[in-house]
């Protein structure tokens, strides 16, 4: 502490180009996993699709242990995770007070926010992997067991499904930067579709409203291999709704927000 | 080098900071001091484009924040150490920074070393770190681009003596290597000892910016009076500047001999007439913002 020491000169050097996109999804995929808790949130999704082959294993009756049913019947519960996973990589940055370097490194905002909706998308993706392995792995473990393990598969199944998991995440992601904060995004994107499911078994007038913005009701075909251009075209209008319009709103709001 | 011109920010009504001009030179240090509340820590945010100016403008290295490509490698900043995520290990978030301004892995350590942090404070999590330790955190994030100027609010906060010690010397030695400093604090004894420049505001205005030799001899003469009451309109005769401190004296912007000779014309026994910069930079502060802290406590 005492000693003086002879340092070089403060560099004077060019303008140094800013970071690449291809870099910033780096960054944002390093955050997912980097905390206890992400790495927790990370292995539970892992976890979950575990448990659920491990649950029709010892449950299912054994004609019914095929390699697709052990794939789709692991979609759902992570898919309870994901819009999670989306809301606290686009929340964190505010609850932890990290966008206060986060956007004093990258003053474009509006490429942070991209870089995050890649790097959930990409979880996503690597989330029908895992469902994909464990159901592999189910697969070879009930034919041991006596069980079908039969493997046939339909890939359409998980392209669906890949667009299943990447809508849930995408939702999640919504709500986090529309709202920015986690707790109100994750009650809101829990609770919002389940009022709007009620209401509309309730009320008959929605019932014809709901088959175009529930998503509930719209994602459904994504779990089978055949998808109509009609349910296609219903997925995409309930999308706009609760994909596209929270994420431009809160696109807006994030570069608007002073950062404390 | 830092530019702030006419710098504005509005919330309502109310400007927490009104029309604010500076200049940061290269191999300067420029201490940035104000009462809490008095608009620090939302001028320097406006400086690094995270609050948008309501009106007024300014630059760093010669452009505004938002358009300097990679911000990290040419300012340096720190503006709040406990805004890192508790869940990190202080290496991770060094890293995650190094890895987005394009930094060699290699600095991580370096800085590290160079912030007295070692690799078992490194590997910790931030949310175990002393206020003290975060704030090295924060240095070493600041300096991990190797940038030309740095912006740092309140960095002493949380530091031990021998801790505020060492950083003055780091920042002396960044501004002797040619490096621009802008550094707030609410107490001035932690700027007196480093800063070649002040700028001090209070409410939001800037009350008085110079170096700071010349602000210190500026700080003008103590004056006692037998009489304070005929002191103070003999002062007043003589259009010089005064401003009454608590226990009866004058300070006076003038020289002991104008403020000597306005008294001997009018006949008056004074009981002390010196320099005022015993308290130094003290007594500067305290007179220049005392009026806008009062304002803040009462708002």
């Amino acid at each position: 502490m005492t000693t003086v020491t002879t340092t070089p000169p403060v560099p004077v050097r060019e303008a140094v180009p800013g970071p690449s996109l291809a870099r910033l999804i780096g960054v944002e995929l390093r955050k997912l996993g980097d905390t206890r808790a992400g790495r927790w949130l990370l292995a539970s999704i892992g976890l979950i699709a575990a448990a659920i082959v491990a649950l029709q294993l010892r449950f299912v009756d054994d004609a019914a242990q095929t390699f697709t049913n052990f794939f789709t019947a692991s979609l759902a519960p992570v898919a309870l995770l994901l819009p999670v996973l989306g809301i606290l990589s686009i929340t964190a940055e505010w609850s932890q007070r990290t966008a206060l370097t986060t956007f004093a490194l990258v003053p474009r905002r509006e490429r942070v926010v991209v870089a995050k909706l890649a790097a959930v998308l990409l979880a996503a993706l690597a989330s029908v992997l895992v469902s994909l392995t464990v159901a592999a792995a189910g697969t070879l473990l009930a034919g041991v067991t006596g069980g079908a393990g039969s493997w046939d598969f339909d890939w359409t199944v998980a392209g669906h499904a890949a667009v299943f998991q990447a809508i849930n995440v995408l939702i999640g992601a919504g709500f986090g930067l529309l709202l920015l904060n986690t707790p109100l995004a994750i009650v809101t994107s829990l609770l919002l579709p389940t009022v709007w499911g009620i209401l509309s078994a309730m009320i008959s007038a929605l019932h014809d409203p709901a088959r175009w913005l529930d998503t509930s009701i719209t994602m459904e075909p994504l779990l089978g291999p055949d998808v109509t251009a009609g349910q296609w075209g219903r997925l995409g209008v309930s999308l706009l709704v609760w994909v596209a319009a929270p994420l431009a709103a809160g696109l807006v709001r994030t570069m608007r927000r002073e950062v404390h | 080098m830092i530019t702030a011109d006419h710098l504005t920010k509005r919330y309502g009504p109310h400007a927490a900071v009104d029309d604010v001009s500076f200049r940061c030179e290269p191999g300067t240090v420029t201490g940035f001091l104000g009462p809490n509340g008095a608009g620090k820590s939302t001028t320097m945010r406006m400086l690094c484009g995270l609050t948008r100016p309501t009106s007024g403008a300014a630059a760093v290295a010669g452009r505004p924040y938002r358009e300097l490509p990679n911000p990290g490698r040419e300012v340096g900043v720190l503006l709040d150490a406990s805004a890192q995520h508790v869940g990190r290990s202080g290496r991770e978030t060094l890293t995650l920074a190094a890895r987005t301004m394009g930094v060699d892995a290699g600095r991580v350590a370096a800085v590290l070393d160079r912030v007295g942090l070692n690799p078992v404070a490194a590997k910790r999590r931030v949310g175990a770190y002393s206020l003290g330790m975060r704030q090295r955190l924060g240095l070493a994030l600041a300096l991990l681009g190797e940038p030309r100027v740095l912006v740092l609010d309140e960095p002493a906060n949380g530091l031990d003596p021998e801790g505020i010690f060492w950083m003055r010397g780091l920042l002396r030695d960044f501004a002797d290597r040619g490096g621009t400093v802008l550094l707030s604090s609410h107490l001035l004894r932690e700027v007196e000892a480093v800063a070649d420049r002040l700028v001090v505001i209070g409410g939001g205005r800037v009350v008085a910016q110079g170096g700071k030799d010349e602000l210190l001899a500026g700080a003008g003469t103590l004056v006692r009076a037998r009489d304070p009451h005929a002191l103070r309109l003999t002062l007043d005769r003589a259009g010089l500047d005064a401003t009454g401190s608590a226990d009866g004296g004058c300070v006076v912007r003038a020289e002991p001999d104008a403020v000597g000779q306005a008294a001997a014309d009018a006949g008056l026994v004074l009981t002390e007439l010196r320099p005022a910069g015993g308290g130094g930079l003290e007594q500067l502060f305290l007179t220049l913002t005392a009026g806008a802290s009062t304002k803040e406590a009462v708002k």
